[in-house]
């Protein structure tokens, strides 16, 4: 089970609530403070992109983001549930500026610009980004 | 935290000054400011993120969409920014070939090129 878990009606102004509880269970769980405004960020972004996904689909469930702290390393998982075949995990936009259709993969380029290990999956249930996080002690060397 | 924006205008160039957070939440708000600029023949916008707190992909967009703006008009729009943690959002996104980034608003209000 999450360490924290978070459901939040898709609305644009709940994602800074989602950042700061996401913050603040990171720091808890032992993550560096050098990498916290990147999981503010990152966590910001993949709600910011399930709000949008459950807005323009006209999706009422809320969006879920779990906390997870397990050994070694803090997980969030941001949960959407609008249905889609194509998995939204393509290669960020060069060079073009069309915001409207960059919009999306310009958040997810922001989260695998951050995030190290992340893994995006969707399907016909919705999707699911999950960003990972070594906690401390940031000498041992994990392979 | 809310977004506040402020602006002045200095020679040809209006200073938008941002402070706050700009999310999915407030970035609207600094759209709607670009836009009314824009619309009102300020051409040559500099915007001074030194007292932002918090910028995403969402605020990215609002600015390339001021770009885009200021571009149809032959304007410019540059920013002021020393904060790494800003600065490192516009690199990752490869941003930082599309704005010129200013240390200071003196600075990017001399700037021609």
């Amino acid at each position: 089970m999450a360490t924290v878990e978070l459901r939040f009606s898709a609305l644009p102004e709940h994602v800074r609530t989602a950042r700061l509880v996401a913050a603040a269970v990171a720091r808890r769980s032992g993550v560096d403070e050098a990498v916290l405004d990147e999981v503010r960020l990152a966590v910001g972004e993949a709600c910011t992109r399930a709000v949008g996904l459950h807005q323009s689909g006209g999706i009422t469930a809320p969006v879920k983001v779990s906390l997870i702290e397990e050994e070694k390393q803090f997980s969030i998982e941001v949960g959407d549930e609008a249905p889609r075949i194509a998995p939204g995990d393509r290669a960020p936009g060069s060079g073009d500026i069309d915001v409207d259709a960059e919009e999306d993969e310009m958040g997810l380029a922001v989260i695998s610009g951050l995030v190290d290990d992340m893994e995006v999956t969707a399907g016909e249930h919705g999707g699911l980004i999950r960003m990972t996080w070594p906690t401390t002690p940031p000498a041992t060397a994990l392979g | 935290m809310d977004l506040s924006l402020s602006t002045r205008t200095v020679g040809d160039r209006t200073v938008v000054e941002v402070g706050g957070e700009i999310d999915v939440y407030t970035a609207p708000k600094l759209r709607e400011q670009l836009v009314e600029l824009v619309n009102d023949g300020n051409f040559h916008l500099v915007v001074d993120m030194e007292g932002v707190d918090f910028l995403d992909s969402t605020g990215l967009g609002v600015l390339v969409g001021g770009l885009k703006r200021v571009r149809a008009h032959e304007g410019s729009l540059r920013l002021v920014c020393n904060q790494e943690r800003i600065l490192k959002i516009f690199r990752i996104t490869g941003l930082t070939k599309v704005f010129p980034i200013h240390t200071s608003v003196d600075e990017a209000v001399a700037a021609t090129d």
